[in-house]
């Protein structure tokens, strides 16, 4: 189509423009296969490590280096402690330390996001003083790699106790545990709700807010009735950002974590000493599906409402 | 407009509702049958050899059950220890994993958070007591340890007369290999270098060298820079047939088949071994290099009686040999063996339990203080030279 658009009175030029279009047209076919391309190898490139981790997980074998052929009874292992059967100690321990993730995530998130999303109110809503040196502060762990962070939560908390120790006379002796634990996650996990919000927030004009006061709401009925609503798909996703920051978190867990707050991930790592049996494999198999679902659910629920 | 949040918030609510009721539900199970049931049935089960005698109910705290916190590594114990030694003792045991003996060290001279018993290497050992993290032990509350434990166990070079800790397991490091493709059986050194057949060493500094400097006839403690630098040029001789260097998973890479031979920890082999016939490991005839897993009592511990009587009832002729039996690496309980205890096919592997006069050829690896970094600058060298 292109070499009808040419004028009919230059051959000459014609035929050199045919050689060059020639050379552009294959140039541009050649780019469209690679670009039709490209997407699927990234997507190999997400998907096949798990479709492995998936398929590993039907494996006979106790290790994860040969197929030996298909099985459930990783499965059946997993779920043996809730259908009657006796269930193994260290599935039991695996289970429980799942427990312990989700119970630190949803607890972690549920905090940060309330903290992170006030923060952002704050800071776009409000004149605050050294209001750019907070936002900077604020970002700061979002910045410092995570090993510096675990390393100051674990001497802040050690001294912290010390004080406590030394104030109550011996009489409180705390200690690293879940809660220590949960308040790290909050530290790393609420700035990035924070920015999530924020960006939401500075794109919402003001006159929605100042509209609902003109008609006589107050400042709480206003924040409920319009900010917090307008403001739900940046918390939401916030939330789900820090649900999955607390969930997969092995370094600032590890420096935090004391008696009864081995999570998934600590107890992930602890398995290098041995193998890394296929009871991980279903595990991870079931966070897979059970991810995909949620994910699934949030886009059902967007597509109900629009 | 609003609806959501509820949604959410009912989600939420929710899931920790699963959450709570399956938090609860293994501790019911697990604590059921206490009490009265338990002191029968445990005594009719532990009544066939030298059992611990059930003692009378720990005295309850605020009603509550006292708490022994367990760290140790993940399934580096039986199924059933920790259960029955509940119910035993009517107490409730906290099993924490970790991942790394330096993880374990960095824990506890941050402050102990509460562990009672804890389970370090041999040369982790010595550096925690040079560090003054382990609390001392009285051998007076360990009787099964000084009636059980063989002599090897007892008076180590790295913690003179058990003052601070008790052998858990042991092993050793060796070669193993794939007998199809090498063709032809490996009993030391000189038979690893076969052209055509890629060997990986162990990445990590002290037990590639130990088991090096082994190998030469020197000390694996040694100091001696020229007995390291021996150990280079060795390497270096066969640097053609390395292929890489592993991190512990060495096992893996020689059940897939990208190299022949490896430099690995014995249990690590056993688990491959179970699926694949060909794989092969040997002590090498010119020696090796063993390592000990030690039950100690961290410095801070809130139960040190309660973590004695754990490490006594692990001492128990019958729990040491199931743990050693579900572990598959050597028992230090003399009394497991000599009663037939751990499984046949296990007591018979020279593997895991050589024979004597390779048992005389088996080294620990102690700290070595500054030396160490004479050690990384010569290890630095050999993978350099190699090309890794």
């Amino acid at each position: 189509m292109t070499e009808m658009a040419l004028p009919d009175d230059a051959p000459k030029v014609i035929s050199y423009d045919k050689r060059k279009l020639n050379n552009d047209m294959s140039i541009r076919r050649v780019g469209k296969v690679g670009l039709a391309i490209t997407p699927w190898i990234g997507y190999l490139f997400l998907w096949l490590p798990i479709a492995i981790l998936i398929l590993f997980s039907f494996n006979v074998s106790r290790t994860n280096a040969q197929w030996q052929g298909f099985t459930l009874k990783w499965y059946e292992g997993i779920f043996a402690g809730q259908f009657g059967s006796e269930a193994r100690f260290n599935t039991l321990n695996l289970l429980a330390s799942l427990q312990r993730s989700i119970l630190v995530g949803v607890l972690s998130t549920i905090l940060s996001t309330v903290l992170g999303t006030s923060v952002s109110i704050g800071l776009e809503r409000y004149k605050v003083r050294f209001n750019r040196v907070i936002e900077l502060l604020l970002y700061l762990p979002v910045v410092i790699p995570e090993i510096t962070m675990g390393l100051s939560l674990l001497l802040f908390f050690s001294f912290s106790f010390s004080i406590i120790r030394q104030i109550s006379g011996g009489a409180i002796l705390p200690g690293l545990s879940l809660v220590t634990v949960i308040i790290g996650h909050v530290v790393f996990s609420m700035p990035f709700v924070a920015i999530v919000v924020r960006a939401r927030l500075a794109g919402m004009p003001r006159s929605y807010e100042e509209a609902a006061r003109d008609l006589g709401a107050n400042e709480w009925q206003t924040f409920y009735r319009v900010t917090l609503p307008l403001l739900m798909p940046g918390i939401v996703a916030g939330a789900l950002l820090a649900f999955t920051l607390s969930l997969d978190d092995y370094v600032v867990t590890s420096f935090t974590a004391g008696p009864g707050s081995t999570t998934l991930p600590l107890f992930v790592y602890g398995l290098i000493k041995f193998q890394v049996t296929p009871d991980i494999n279903a595990i991870s198999t079931l966070i897979v599906i059970a991810s995909m679902g949620l994910v699934l659910f949030s886009v059902l629920l967007q597509r109900r409402r629009a | 407009m609003i609806k959501r949040p509820f949604l959410i918030l009912s989600f939420v609510t929710a899931l920790l509702l699963v959450l709570a009721a399956g938090q609860i539900a293994p501790n019911k199970a697990a604590y059921g049958a206490t009490e009265a049931a338990t002191t029968s049935a445990m005594s009719a089960t532990f009544a066939a050899t030298d059992a611990p005698t059930p003692v009378a109910t720990e005295a309850a705290v605020d009603g509550q059950k006292p708490v022994l916190n367990v760290y140790n590594w993940t399934t580096y114990i039986a199924e059933d220890t920790v259960s029955n030694f509940e119910k035993l003792y009517n107490v409730k045991v906290q099993y924490d994993t970790y991942g790394s003996n330096e993880e374990l060290f960095a824990k506890l001279q941050a402050g102990n958070p509460g562990y009672d018993v804890v389970v370090p290497g041999d040369f982790n050992v010595q550096r925690m007591i040079k560090a003054g993290l382990l609390e001392d032990l009285d051998l007076k509350n360990l009787p099964n340890f000084t009636k059980n434990a063989g002599a090897r166990f007892k008076n180590p070079d790295y913690d003179p007369d058990n003052k601070h800790c008790v052998a858990y397991q042991w092993g050793t490091m060796g070669i193993a290999y794939n007998i199809k493709k090498v063709g032809h059986e490996i009993t030391g050194w000189s038979d690893v270098w076969t052209p055509g057949h890629p060997m990986s060493l162990f990445n990590s500094n002290r037990e590639m060298m130990a088991g090096l400097l082994i190998a030469l006839g020197k000390d694996p403690n040694t100091t001696n820079r020229a007995d390291l630098d021996a150990v280079k040029d060795y390497v270096l001789k066969h640097k053609d047939l390395i292929t890489s260097f592993h991190d512990d998973d060495g096992q893996t890479k020689l059940a897939r088949g990208e190299v022949d031979i490896v430099w690995e920890w014995s249990g690590d082999i056993f688990q491959v071994m179970a699926d694949n016939p060909d794989i092969r490991y040997v002590i090498p005839s010119e020696g090796t290099m063993s390592f000990t897993d030690n039950l100690c009592i961290p410095k801070g511990a809130k139960n040190k009686a309660l973590a004695e009587k754990f490490i006594n009832y692990i001492y128990d002729a019958k729990v040491g040999a199931s743990i050693s039996n579900f572990i598959g690496y050597g028992s230090p309980n003399q009394a497991a063996i000599d009663q037939g205890l751990i499984n046949i096919d296990a007591l018979t592997n020279p593997l895991i339990y050589p024979p004597a006069e390779l048992v005389k050829k088996l080294h620990g690896i102690l700290d070595i203080g500054d030396a160490q970094t004479m050690y990384d600058e010569v290890f630095a060298d050999i993978k350099a030279g190699v090309g890794q």
